[in-house]
């Protein structure tokens, strides 16, 4: 491994680093907001002086040796909170330093402003209370039931990367930006003009807050600097504070000072709100290049140094976890992971091969750093080598899930689909887990998964939920009165249609919330053309403004579907009257026949017609009911098939299926077959999942499992090389391998002690083993036998 | 109306990627006229579809007595429907399908049929066989096949028939009658301990390797014991009990000895 003390040390502490609560941001915004200021400015200006408080007042950070500087909390992995979005109550602080996964230490001082400070001024005034306030009796049943989740209910919308525009422009520039697009508002002609103007000058005091920022960290690093002893040190620390002073007020002139003026703005935007998905840099390889190549041509930069920088930014990223959920978020999506996804590769804007040097180096830094965050993928295009893919084979071989592998190709088809140009759609690429966007221009919200299974047992139970016996759907007929397969599906449909109507019309509500209440100056100078429009990204600022749909089980619910149509209708081994009752009664007693839904029935995933038609028509049922229905922003909803671990919760609010699965067990996960369903090897796999259409998608989700000896030697490597190609032929999006026998797995389940450092990809991300719920340790030990011999 | 070719297989398997060069697609024939002892697919000897008793857990971990057939009469077009399923990775890979067992040669006017339906579909294909077959067989499947693997098992006469049954006359004169022919064959070596792989055995076999033409690749397939619960689940007599798996460093000296070859030697297939 190629790592230097220094950089040994740092990574070191990150891992070593105990997440907690750290309740300064929580206390400096209350402190702001309890201010006469607050109470005589607009709601965007208020936004942007409370950033400016915190950012002005909070503790700095300077670890020992560090080369990029910066931190959210007061100290590595202090992880701060966001009551104006979400209030945390005693209770939930508790549950969080008491749980047993993904805990985060709260201590007494702690509590003690929270319950003196915090939660006396936000209570009621959090957006999380007003979404509830808002929202339709209907919407929150479906929600209460799992029909659906919800994003925006504890954490800002985000969900989005940066492209190139901040390497040839600081803050300075985009505050003339900002002037000018002031000076041009009308106020004759424009109703909105004031509210642009509040809205740019909140941009305005944001800009002004990170120049402050950097200003301090200067300050403090020639602090340091005076009393460091050691010359080299002295040297870094002044140099570093000499950076601080350019960035991120001014372009960065060399790669470090671009590192570090990302990194500002970064932390900008995760401290400004909580948004979705952190913030990315998005294609690292091509922002640095120029900065990279002109430094080793003019000898300024050695490769090694290069590294290390790379190594040295690396490990901040791992330093923010995600801030700390609570409830049914927690449970979609359990992880300190916050989603960042470095993309390497793909093609430039003229749609040439973009791999360069600096992406090897960056896939180098990927291996020897080996840490959960930030996430990776490489995008592969037609045009890209062979050569860069196999280089990322030779990491996913070693076993810690990264990088994922994108389809650029199919990337941009799909948001040229959308509507945007195709200059766009080559600078973007994806983020989060698999979210297609163009980088920098682009809105892309995930707003909820959508539990497709959920809506199958809604169907077959007349639209009332079983496990309440509430009627929450359609009366759409019994199903034992469907005297033909159609017409279970056309109830389904109808069902589907139903709920996604309620989850559109929630949507919209809440999207108004936060341009009304919740706008992100910060982020909004950041996004074309939120400026050039005076509007926050919260509200329609962006150019592209996408609001997403995830939905879940498409392998549970066309086994299911397939179960129905040939056990019950074409095959008649069964009335659909006994199946509901198995269902009911969670196949007990019932085992030769839940044996026979499971063993004698057509599976998604063996590249068999029967079953893979059906998924074709769930998926163009999903679709239909969602594309192109207008958001709250002056954009579309959009559909993409992706679970996170959200699966799990789901599978647990549904009875037993007809495929087999009992009552509780987790679904399907992204576009995967069933759990041990697909049983004619990767290329029935692939072949099945490609007969979707991801191109009308924004991303699907595809999880592969192998063996370390099928990426042993360059022969197996090669011919899993050519299996990937070949999915991308056919426009599949992205897939993910765990490499991992399931023998590890199952002695890490033993002894977590002892693998405290097992990195496991889940679904669209990675992340500690030992940190997962037993249920879906259990899942991935499955997964990983399938694999094996 | 003539009824349709069809053979006794008893599996299509998808991405065999130890069958030949890239992503390939292998059937197995039933059917086998060695009886070699250390044959890991035992249940593809008799050329006949049968019943075996396999022990499948329970929920609730008891085990239950299940039969499962092995082998089922399949035609030229139901085998062909599965093997274009996969041409796109073919394409891809520089793979194609190849034909296994058992001996593939023992359904020659099936694996004809199958062969040549390959060849209008533009697939590369590859054969799989012990070489105990008719020379005229041979020859009929020779323009429409591109690969041989030919096992090659052990050098002296007696002790051929000792552990496959046959004698190995056919063999030799098979694999001299393809590597004449000019066409590429792999060689697949089994290194069985204290049967194959002894110093006599493998100086024979580089003889005779060094008179062909042809031999592009040796394989050499080192004895695993993965097959053993089936002798079981037959009821066939495994007279491999006392044998253990070759080390990893005697199959690199074997490797290193076949290279005097200057033809490339691979572990595994």
């Amino acid at each position: 491994m190629i790592m230097n003390e220094r950089i040994r040390c740092l990574r070191e502490q990150s891992l070593a680093a105990n997440p907690s609560v750290s309740v300064e941001r929580a206390k400096l915004l209350t402190d702001f907001y309890r201010s006469d200021l607050a109470g005589q400015v607009s709601i965007p200006v208020a936004r942007a002086l409370a950033l400016k408080h915190i950012i002005e007042n909070k503790t700095l950070c300077v670890n020992e040796g560090e080369l990029i500087v910066g931190e959210r909390g007061p100290s590595p992995k202090a992880t701060p909170t966001y009551p104006e979005v979400c209030l945390h109550s005693l209770e939930d602080l508790e549950v969080l330093n008491s749980r047993e996964k993904i805990a985060f230490t709260v201590d007494e001082d702690t509590r003690r402003i929270y319950r003196d400070e915090i939660i006396p001024f936000w209570q009621g005034k959090t957006i999380r209370e007003k979404m509830f306030n808002e929202l339709p009796e209907e919407w929150k049943a479906a929600y209460r039931a799992g029909v659906f989740t919800e994003f925006m209910e504890q954490r800002a919308p985000g969900h989005t990367v940066l492209d190139d525009k901040i390497y040839d422009k600081g803050l300075l520039d985009f505050k003339e930006a900002i002037r000018l697009a002031i000076d041009s508002l009308d106020f004759f002609h424009d109703q909105e003009a004031l509210d642009k103007r509040e809205e740019l000058n909140a941009m305005d005091i944001a800009a002004d807050a990170l120049i402050i920022f950097a200003n301090r960290h200067s300050q403090k690093l020639q602090a340091l600097a005076a009393q460091e002893s050691d010359p080299e040190r002295k040297w870094e620390l002044q140099h570093m504070a000499e950076i601080c002073l350019q960035v991120p007020a001014r372009a960065p002139r060399t790669f470090w000072e671009a590192l570090q003026h990302y990194w500002f703005i970064h932390l900008g935007v995760i401290t400004e709100l909580n948004p979705w998905d952190s913030f990315n840099p998005g294609r690292l390889d091509q922002h640095l290049y120029p900065f990279y190549i002109a430094e080793i041509e003019a000898g300024t930069l050695s490769k090694e140094r290069a590294r290390e920088l790379l190594q040295a930014f690396w490990i901040k990223f791992n330093n923010q976890p995600a801030p700390p959920k609570m409830g049914v978020t927690a449970k979609e999506s359990s992880t300190y992971t916050d989603f960042c996804l470095i993309n390497v590769g793909g093609v430039t804007s003229g749609g040439a091969d973009a791999s360069n040097e600096l992406s090897y180096l960056i896939l180098d830094v990927i291996e020897e750093m080996r840490l959960l965050q930030p996430s990776s993928m490489v995008q592969i295009s037609k045009k890209n080598p062979d050569q860069l893919l196999k280089r990322a084979l030779k990491i996913i071989k070693t076993g810690f899930g990264q990088p994922s592998l994108f389809n650029t190709d199919a990337i941009i088809q799909e948001l040229v689909r959308q509507g945007k140009t195709m200059e766009d759609a080559r600078d973007g690429g994806a983020s989060g887990c698999v979210e297609a966007g163009a980088f920098g221009k682009e809105a892309y919200i995930l707003t909820g998964y959508f539990n497709l299974t959920k809506i199958l047992e809604l169907t077959l139970f007349d639209g009332r939920d079983p496990r309440s016996g509430d009627q929450l759907g359609l009366m759409t007929g019994e199903a034992s009165s469907f005297t033909d397969f159609e017409a279970f599906i056309g109830a389904f449909k109808k069902q589907l249609e139903y709920f996604i109507d309620i989850k559109i019309r929630g949507n919209n509500i809440i999207e108004r919330i936060y341009a009304k209440y919740m706008p992100a100056p910060f982020l909004s100078i950041l996004i074309d053309d939120c400026i050039q429009n005076g509007k926050d990204y919260n509200a329609g600022g962006a150019r592209y403004n996408t609001s997403y749909i995830q939905g879940v089980g498409l392998g549970s619910m066309t086994d299911s579907l397939a179960a129905i149509k040939y056990q019950v209708f074409d095959q008649q081994h069964i009335t659909m009257a006994e199946l509901l009752q198995a269902l009911t009664n969670n196949f007990e007693r019932q085992e030769a026949l839940r044996r026979k839904l499971v063993n004698e029935t057509p599976k998604y995933g063996n590249d068999d017609d029967y079953a893979d038609d059906l998924a074709r028509e769930v998926f163009q049922i999903y679709f239909e009911a969602v594309d192109g229905r207008p958001n709250a922003k002056g954009g579309k909803h959009r559909i993409n098939l992706l679970p996170t671990t959200s699966h799990v919760y789901f599978g647990s609010v549904i009875g037993a299926t007809p495929d087999g699965r009992k009552a509780g067990e987790p679904l399907s996960e992204g576009i995967s077959p069933v759990q041990g369903a697909d049983r004619h090897g990767p290329t029935a796999v692939l072949k099945s999942a490609a007969k979707i259409d991801h191109v009308k998608t924004g991303g699907t989700l595809l999880n592969q499992k192998f063996t370390p000896q099928l990426l042993a030697d360059d022969t197996g490597l090669n011919k899993v090389l050519h299996l990937i190609r070949s999915y991308f032929k056919m426009d599949g999006h992205h897939i993910q391998f765990n490499v991992v026998t399931a023998q590890t797995l199952r002695e890490a389940q033993k002894n977590p002690g002892k693998y405290r450092d097992l990195i496991v990809r889940v679904a669209g991300y990675s992340d500690y083993f030992v940190d997962l719920s037993e249920q879906l340790q259990n899942e991935i030990i499955l997964r990983s036998e399938h694999g094996e011999v | 109306m003539s009824k349709e070719i069809s053979g006794i297989i008893f599996d299509i398997k998808k991405f065999a990627i130890h069958d030949g060069p890239g992503i390939r697609t292998t059937v197995f024939f039933k059917g086998c006229p060695m009886q070699c002892w250390w044959c890991h697919n035992p249940e593809s000897r008799d050329k006949n579809p049968q019943t075996v008793i396999r022990r499948v857990k329970q929920p609730g971990g008891d085990f239950l007595d299940e039969p499962t057939p092995i082998g089922y009469r399949a035609s030229v077009s139901e085998v062909m429907r599965e093997i274009k399923k996969d041409i796109l990775f073919y394409d891809e890979s520089g793979g194609g399908v190849t034909f296994s067992g058992g001996e593939p040669l023992n359904q020659p006017r099936f694996l004809k049929a199958l062969l040549k339906a390959c060849r209008k579909e533009g697939l590369y294909t590859a054969i799989d066989t012990c070489g105990y077959v008719e020379p005229e067989t041979v020859r009929g499947i020779l323009p429409d096949t591109d690969l041989f693997l030919f096992d090659l098992k052990l050098m002296d006469d007696v002790e051929h028939i000792r552990y496959t049954g046959v004698s190995n006359e056919p063999v030799l004169n098979n694999l001299r009658l393809i590597a004449e022919a000019g066409k590429t064959v792999h060689l697949r070596i089994p290194i069985i301990p204290g049967i194959t792989d002894t110093e006599s055995n493998l100086q024979a076999m580089l003889q005779f390797i060094a008179t062909l033409p042809g031999i592009r690749q040796i394989d050499l397939l080192p004895y695993h014991k993965i097959g053993q619960h089936k002798y079981q689940q037959l009821a066939m007599e495994n007279k491999m009990k006392t044998v253990e798996q070759p080390n990893k460093k005697h199959i690199h000296q074997i490797k290193k000895w076949f290279e005097q070859t200057a033809i490339t030697v691979s572990i595994g297939g």
